[in-house]
């Protein structure tokens, strides 16, 4: 294998890495949007906390001398950690808002964007958190003549198992019937005597889940820095605004499209790399304002 | 009978004119009371209160959510800092008079572009769009500095009349820029309210209220909608070249969206249902802004909850409040 071929598939590999974490993000938020309406501006920061959890936890795992291979099992509880503050928040702060204007929601999730913010940096103070032990019990590979670490392909591995367990919870149980009935007419819905405020909760726990299961499993290949959710939570909103608020097929078409441009991007235009991401986002919602596959 | 009603008109107008004049006279006479440093506050507080003034055009009046307005607002402070870099003269005017075009025809732009959308597309694409300019700014660092910004001398006023060096420079500098500010801010408000007021202000509040009987009177409804966003872009650019030469320096900060959310954050708090709202609204926030950060290492948490507390208990904002409670008591007294 030549050289050129050998970076060529080291750059696809990264792009369908950033891309799996990518779509678990996205997913989450436009879960969250499609189900409930709501465009949830905390939503990166909770990608964080499940990146910072994960790493503390692995940090205390280490101390405590856990062996290496259960150590894998704490980037699930660094996701569910998530998932509970989700469940905690929905009733508390998001449910109260249902019934007024968009603008209030939006407020109300920066708030808490900028509460969990801090509460990151108080807890865990601003010397980045790293758990790269985990990636270092994985071996690395060769590919042609370069290393490539095999963690990374359990990242897309992960990423592509989320993606089809989320279509098959919302195209083929129960729930998942449920789930879009609430979507589709919340007030029809709860006059069938559907328990509306469990699905929400539902809804957004597993929106929380799938951010925090995003940072769990990005924390071991990059350390947990302060402000890596206020980026990631832009780079979702194109993802989604690209493939359509509300749409699973969107945010795992817009989270190929975004990460293929933006390693591109890095390798061709440094400097225009994240502008030329928005614009076409720009250039998205101008054409087909629901994105690609919206139905919103 | 018309000029009864214009005498009642008069009448109704002649409280709030006065509670402006009195208003107006503190504000004269403050800086013979405080210090510089409650100068200079107060100075970025009415710079705070011209930006969400523009803002409110657009969601209190026109009823669309921009959360992109850090871009005009950043587009101003860096049109000053490029004005500064390639063209030379250090005069306030001359910011004024390149920066405030220059917002306007950017504001015209971006509007054109988004008020194709409202609700929360119409958020979602004025946030993207200052994104964009905000990574500009950041990546194009041979131009705009990246991260470090650019600097900006102390500019001389009043066509040169007034510059600024020596021992107490600083000092004159900062009062005397109040004055400054608070002339343009008079102005700002008057402009502002014959805006409103007018039949022009009338439509957009039609359109808020009832788009679909607005397009049946026969409103143009997306060119009311631009032009709105374009007065409101250049008053929030407006605030920016004001506030760079008192900040001495741009950064790329101003233009994030985290910023944009402060200026929704600000006319919020004031209230966003009345005209009064993001005036009190600037000058508290700011208040609020530099004392948590003073109090503080985790200003952030405190102003993020102060604002879901807000939001949560005072939807209406201080005015919005204020209003209803005096609205009780005068009732009671009747």
């Amino acid at each position: 294998m030549g050289e050129a071929v050998a970076i060529l598939t080291i750059q696809i590999l990264n792009s369908l890495l950033y891309c799996s974490v990518l779509f678990l993000i996205a997913a989450g938020l436009s879960l969250i949007f499609g189900v409930m309406r709501i465009v949830n501006l905390a939503h990166g920061s909770l990608y964080a906390v499940g990146a910072y959890v994960t790493a503390w936890l692995v940090g205390r795992g280490i101390a405590l001398g856990v062996p290496l291979g259960w150590l894998f099992l704490l980037v699930p509880v660094g996701a569910l950690s998530v998932a509970l503050i989700g469940i905690v928040i929905e009733p508390l702060l998001l449910r109260p808002f249902y019934r007024r204007a968009e603008e209030y929601q939006l407020l109300v999730t920066f708030g808490l964007f900028q509460i969990l913010e801090d509460m990151m940096r108080l807890i865990w103070g601003g010397t980045p958190l790293s758990a790269d032990t985990l990636m270092d019990a994985l071996p690395i590979m060769r590919i042609g003549g370069l290393f490539y670490p095999a963690y990374n392909l359990v990242v897309i591995a992960i990423g592509a198992v989320a993606a089809v367990v989320l279509w098959a919870v919302i195209y083929h149980t129960k729930f998942g019937v449920l789930l879009r009935a609430t979507s589709q007419d919340r007030r029809m819905a709860s006059a069938l005597g559907l328990n509306v405020g469990l699905v929400y909760v539902l809804a957004f726990a597993i929106g929380c889940f799938m951010a925090g299961l995003g940072g769990a499993i990005v924390v071991p290949t990059q350390a947990a820095v302060l402000g890596m959710g206020v980026d990631a939570l832009i780079i979702a909103f194109v993802v989604v605004v690209i493939g359509g608020l509300g749409s699973l097929k969107g945010a795992l078409v817009g989270a190929v499209v975004v990460s293929f441009v933006r390693t591109a991007g890095i390798q061709f235009f440094p400097e225009l790399e994240l502008a030329v991401l928005y614009l076409i986002a720009a250039l998205v919602l101008l054409v087909r304002p629901t994105g690609l596959f919206g139905t919103a | 009978m018309k000029t009864d009603v214009i005498s009642r008109r008069d009448r109704s107008l002649l409280g709030p004119a006065a509670v402006s004049a009195a208003i107006l006279l503190v504000a004269i006479l403050l800086p013979s009371f405080v210090g510089t440093y409650q100068i200079q506050l107060v100075t970025y507080g009415l710079i705070a209160a011209i930006a969400a003034l523009g803002f409110n055009l657009l969601l209190g009046y026109t009823g669309l959510l921009s959360f992109g307005h850090s871009a005009y607002f950043g587009i101003g402070a860096y049109t000053v800092a490029f004005v500064v870099q390639y063209l030379g003269p250090h005069s306030m005017e001359f910011y004024l008079l390149v920066g405030i075009p220059v917002v306007a025809v950017m504001s015209a732009l971006f509007g054109y572009i988004c008020v194709r959308h409202t609700r929360i597309f119409f958020g979602i694409l004025t946030l993207a769009l200052s994104q964009v300019v905000y990574s500009l700014a950041l990546k194009l660092y041979w131009v705009t500095g990246g991260s470090d910004g650019l600097r900006i001398p102390r500019p001389t006023l009043v066509l040169g009349l007034l510059s600024f060096s020596g021992a107490h420079g600083f000092q004159q500098f900062i009062t005397s820029y109040y004055y400054y500010v608070l002339a343009i801010f008079v102005v700002a408000i008057i402009f502002m309210w014959v805006i409103v007021h007018s039949p022009f202000g009338k439509a957009l509040q039609a359109i808020r209220d009832n788009e679909v009987r607005a397009r049946f009177l026969g409103l143009r409804i997306r060119r009311f909608r631009w032009i709105s966003f374009l007065i409101s872009g250049t008053f929030t650019g407006l605030a920016g070249i004001l506030w760079v030469p008192l900040n001495g320096l741009t950064t790329p900060d101003v233009l994030y969206w985290t910023f944009s959310g402060e200026i929704v954050f600000t006319t919020l708090l004031g209230g966003f249902r009345n005209f009064t709202g993001p005036i009190v609204g600037g000058i508290v926030f700011t208040y609020l802004r530099t004392y948590a950060v003073a109090t503080t290492e985790y200003w952030q948490l405190l102003l993020g909850a102060v604002l879901v507390a807000l939001v949560l208990l005072l939807p209406t904002g201080i005015v919005g409040a204020l209003s209803k409670a005096g609205q009780r008591l005068s009732e009671r007294k009747r």
